[in-house]
This record gives C-alpha cells, sequence and structure tokens, in this order.
C-alpha cells in the first residue's frame, strides 16, 4: 500500500517537475559560457504532459489505429521478448552462481569473465548475434529475429544475478555451514536449507536489475538489430517525425517506461511469499 | 564404552604463518558413556576447539579422536552426536518452530511427527508461545533456548554444548539444568559440556576437566560425587568442597 502511494507520489513529482520547468525553463534552452545545461523547454522539445495524453487518444496516421493501442501492442511484443530475455539470463545466472559457489576454481577462473562480459559495448554485440544466430534454427523451426533481441536482453540480464546469487550463496555464517556438516548434510542439502535461502535478500535486488536490464536490452536490441513490432522500433520511427508531431515520440517513450514499471513490479511481486520474515520483523532505521 | 576419547590432540591454527596459535596441546580425555563432563577453564584456553575437534568440524594437527568407538568423521556421518554452540546459529528464515526441525526434516521425519515434536521441545525449554515467531524477533537468551531444543530434538547419544546457557538469566538456567539434567539420565546420553561457571560446572558433572590457557591444556580432572542433583544438593556440604576444589585447581 505504501509502495502504491510512493509510486504514485513519484509520478506527481515528475509530472510538477516537467509542467514546472515548461512554465519557468527558457525555450531556448540555458547556456552557460556556451555548453548547454538546461534543454529547451518549448513546446516542440517538452510537449505538455496533456498534449502527450490527447495524442495517444488520436490515430496513428490519419485513417490508422489509435496510437495508444500501437503503443500497446509493441509494449506487448517488446514485453514478451523481455520475458524470454530475463528468463534465459536468469537461469544462466542461476547456473553460473551455483557452479562459481561449488567449485572455488570456477569462481576464481571465472568470475573475471562474468564481470568483463559487462563492458562489451550493445552495439557491436548486437550485429554478431545476428549474424552467427542466423545460421542456427531449431529442428524445424528457424531462428527468428525476436530471439536474437532475447538474447540480447538475457545478456544483460544474467549479470546482476550471477554476481548478487553468488554473493547471497557465500553470506552464511561459519556457524550455520558447521550446523549443517554436523548434521552430515552434503553439498546438495546444504545448498537447498541453507545457502539458497540464505541468498534470496540478495537474490531480489539482483532480479530487480536483471529486469531494468532485460527492457533495456530489448529495446536497444530491436533498435540495432532493425527488429520490428517491438517498442524500441516505435521510439525510433517516431522520432522520425518529431519536428511535426513532438507528443507522438513521447507516447512512445511513455510506453517504455511504462513497459519498465510492469517489469519491475511484476519481479517484485516474486518476492512477497517468499521474504515473509522480513515482514514480520520490526527493525527501527533511524 | 566410552562414549569420546581424545589421546593426544593437539591443534595449532595457522601453522608457519606469524599469526600461529597453539590452540592445544597434548590433550588426553576420555568420556564414558552416559557421563556428565564439564570443560573449564580461561577465555581462549581452547575449550570450543575442543568440541569443535570432537564433532569433526576440524582436524587434529595431531592426535586421534574417537566417538562412539568410531573415527570422528565416520561418528559426524552417523550423526553419533547433537551440538549446541556459543552462537545460537539458527536460520532467520524459519520460524522457532520450523528451526527445531531442521535436523528432524533431514532425518525425513514426516511432517506430523515433526512438528510433534518440535512442539515438546520448545515447550520444555519454554517458549511453546514463540514457535511462529522469527528469530529475529526473540531475545539472545530465547535464541538460546531455541538451540537447546534444536539440539534435544534429534534424542543424539552425544549432546555437545558450548556455553547453552550463557545468556540465560539465573532462574531459566537452573530451571533448563533441571531438565538436561533428566533428559540426560532419562535417555542414557552422553554430554560435554563447556562452561564458565563453577557451580553450574560441579551442579551438572559427573566430572569437571579444567583447563589452563597458551597452550590449551588439561590441568586438572576432578570428580564429582553429589548426593543427588536437586536444590538440596545445591546446598550439600559436598557440593561446596567440590566447588572449592575446582576453585582452586582453576587458580592453580
Ligand atoms: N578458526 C581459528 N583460526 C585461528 N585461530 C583460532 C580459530 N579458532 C580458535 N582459534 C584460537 O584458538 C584459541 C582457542 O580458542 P577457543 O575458541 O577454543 O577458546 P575458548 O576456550 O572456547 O574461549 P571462550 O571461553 O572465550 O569461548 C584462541 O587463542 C583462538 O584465537
Ligand atoms: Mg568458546
Amino acid at each position: 500500500m505504501k509502495r502504491i502511494v510512493g509510486a504514485l507520489g513519484g509520478l506527481i513529482v515528475f509530472a510538477l517537475l516537467w509542467e514546472g520547468y515548461k512554465a519557468v525553463g527558457n525555450p531556448e534552452g540555458t547556456a552557460v559560457l556556451g555548453v548547454k545545461v538546461l534543454p529547451r523547454a518549448d513546446d516542440l522539445s517538452m510537449p505538455h504532459l496533456w498534449t502527450v495524453a490527447q495524442r495517444l487518444g488520436k490515430p496513428e496516421l490519419t485513417g490508422g489505429r489509435p496510437v495508444w493501442q500501437v503503443v500497446f501492442d509493441a509494449c506487448l511484443f517488446t514485453l514478451g521478448v523481455t520475458a524470454v530475455g530475463f528468463v534465459v539470463g536468469t537461469a544462466i545466472g542461476f547456473v553460473l552462481a551455483t557452479l562459481m559457489s561449488r567449485f572455488r576454481v570456477v569462481e576464481r577462473g571465472l568470475l573475471p569473465y562474468v564481470v568483463l562480459s559487462q563492458t562489451v559495448p550493445l552495439v557491436a554485440l548486437a550485429p554478431l548475434v545476428a549474424g552467427w544466430s542466423g545460421a542456427l534454427s531449431f529442428g524445424p523451426y528457424p531462428w527468428q529475429d525476436w530471439m536474437t533481441v532475447a538474447v540480447i536482453a538475457a545478456y544483460l540480464a544474467f549479470f546482476p544475478v550471477a554476481v548478487g546469487l553468488l554473493r547471497g550463496l557465500q553470506s552464511p555464517t561459519a556457524a550455520g555451514v558447521e550446523l549443517m556438516r554436523s548434521y552430515a548434510a552434503g553439498w546438495w542439502r546444504t545448498y537447498g536449507k541453507l545457502r539458497l535461502p540464505a541468498a534470496l535478500p540478495f537474490l531480489f535486488p539482483a532480479l530487480r536489475l536483471a529486469g531494468a536490464a532485460a527492457v533495456v536490452g530489448a529495446v536497444v536490441g530491436e533498435i540495432s538489430t532493425g527488429t520490428r513490432g517491438g517498442i524500441g522500433r516505435l521510439v525510433i520511427e517516431y522520432s522520425r517525425e518529431a519536428t511535426s508531431d513532438p507528443a507522438k515520440v513521447y507516447t512512445a517513450m511513455l510506453g517504455a517506461a511504462v513497459l519498465g514499471l510492469v517489469v519491475a513490479g511484476v519481479v517484485s511481486l516474486l518476492e512477497l511469499p517468499l521474504m515473509r520474515h522480513r515482514r514480520r520483523v520490526e527493525v527501527n532505521v533511524v | 564404552m566410552t562414549a569420546v576419547s581424545i589421546a593426544g590432540v593437539s591443534k595449532v591454527f595457522n601453522a608457519g604463518r606469524p599469526d600461529e596459535v597453539t590452540a592445544l596441546s597434548d590433550v588426553d580425555l576420555t568420556v564414558d558413556s552416559g557421563q556428565f563432563v564439564s570443560l573449564i577453564g580461561p577465555s581462549g584456553c581452547g575449550k570450543s576447539t575442543l568440541l569443535r575437534l570432537v564433532a569433526d568440524l576440524i582436524d587434529p594437527t595431531s592426535g586421534t579422536v574417537t566417538v562412539a568407538g568410531k573415527p570422528a568423521a565416520q561418528a559426524r556421518r552417523d550423526q553419533e552426536y547433537g551440538i549446541a554452540f556459543q552462537q545460537a546459529g539458527l536460520f532467520e528464515w524459519r520460524t522457532v518452530r520450523r528451526n527445531v526441525e531442521l535436523p528432524l526434516e533431514l532425518r525425513k521425519l514426516p511432517r506430523a511427527a515433526r512438528k510433534e515434536k518440535a512442539e515438546e521441545m520448545l515447550a520444555l525449554v519454554g517458549l511453546a508461545d514463540f514457535a511462529g515467531h522469527y528469530p529475529a524477533q526473540l531475545s539472545g537468551g530465547m535464541q538460546q533456548r531455541v538451540a537447546i531444543a534444536r539440539a534435544l530434538a534429534v534424542h543424539p547419544p552425544l549432546l555437545l554444548m558450548d556455553e547453552p546457557f550463557g545468556a540465560l538469566d539465573e532462574m531459566t538456567r537452573e530451571r533448563l539444568q533441571g531438565e538436561l539434567l533428566q533428559i540426560c539420565a532419562k535417555t542414557g546420553t552422553s554430554t560435554v559440556f563447556v562452561t564458565h561457571s563453577i557451580s553450574e560446572a560441579v551442579f551438572l558433572s559427573d566430572k569437571v576437566v579444567v583447563m589452563s590457557a597458551r597452550p590449551g591444556r588439561i590441568t586438572a580432572t576432578i570428580d564429582i560425587d553429589l548426593p543427588g542433583r536437586d536444590e538440596a544438593a545445591r546446598q550439600s556440604p559436598a557440593y561446596f568442597e567440590h566447588v572449592t576444589a575446582v576453585r582452586k585447581a582453576l587458580r592453580a
């Protein structure tokens, strides 16, 4: 409940800031010593929020479907790709973290590369994935464009899970590990009864990061591979019309933002049933 | 039958490094079946280390540890003992009841039997009303009692306890001492019990082992012979004589 109020409050603050800046900001932007420090506040760069809202209801092209429907469909498409990327990435992160916590050697050998993997620029990665995946197929099903995008989303999403879960799996105290040892519990049982539950408080923030990363990966992946049908592509298409129809590109961006919020919301719903004890314990943080 | 037999055991931590510590040096100790043995000595003299050696949580540098007639490692695998250590070591994501159920779960007891057993043990340590709470909602002493309940739940033939009553008030402590003695007598459990309290050691034990620090070793073994283990025993002349004897041994 508090969270919903908080989220609504955040939206209102954002709207106030946006419209407030429009009201007081220099329409030509503010420059200090020739360097632009504040953006233009004219209707072309920053349309009124209600103009954006109105634009959602009007048809995309004369006689076409209303913009909100187009944006909604595009968001659904991207949401699907994001979900696939998120699930695959999380699974890979899980396996990697588990292997790294099980074998010291694997951790020492693999962790640097896991970190390194995230420094590869996405733009360089996308054509690469598109290139070698073109030859792949699953039996009778050929490789599809959206799969390339999902691979990129997964590539970004696995990282926080692998690193966060690894820390969590290594978090139990010596006392806990010794207790399991005294019960003659093997590695798997120690994993299931001690390490995994102890890792949950580390896993959930990591999953939220992974959700956000998957959205970014899907949107950027769509753009850089030129995949049609998603919100990333829509942002690019609409931005071509930015001069004639500035509100339109903001509708697509709004869609992308809502998509991000939906993913974040779904991920945080996951943790409700699993972190019951957190809510029962009263802590006073000053 | 001997429950625990320790022969010529030494333990050196971080051997060959500048922070090398000789925690135990040439320790011999025998605990007979059904016997209650207390370890007492100054802080850092290696009491916990000795207990962890018996539990096969660490390996001795030299010497042998035998539990229930087997090497310590085998005894651990056969779950010949239960432990309650200095830190309660509860799992914060489990309720109190589910913490007590943990060893029963690992022994594949059916759910209903687990629940019943855990509730019985919690009643014993006076925490029946807190079964549904989480460890973070309990005081330090209550957490320790949960750990004791967890150790007792499986009725191990050997109990290893490291200052289990350390954080308890005098009244609770005395009540639990009584309960512990009853359980041990009823089930024939052998116990190795670490404590800092001379009176506790004397009241509970058949044998008090006095240790000294740097390097940790056994300096005296005092057999305790009390007429009984009730309130009257705490006032008996024999009790005070033994307390004095242990105190002397600790000073020496
Ligand atoms: N894992 C370890 N690594 C290095 N040194 C250790 C380790 N565990 C214990 N020691 C050392 O061994 C010595 C004995 O420690 P131990 O914990 O057995 O003492 P203790 O008798 O239980 O003390 P206390 O009564 O304070 O609990 C100490 O000097 C300690 O520094
Ligand atoms: Mg100790």
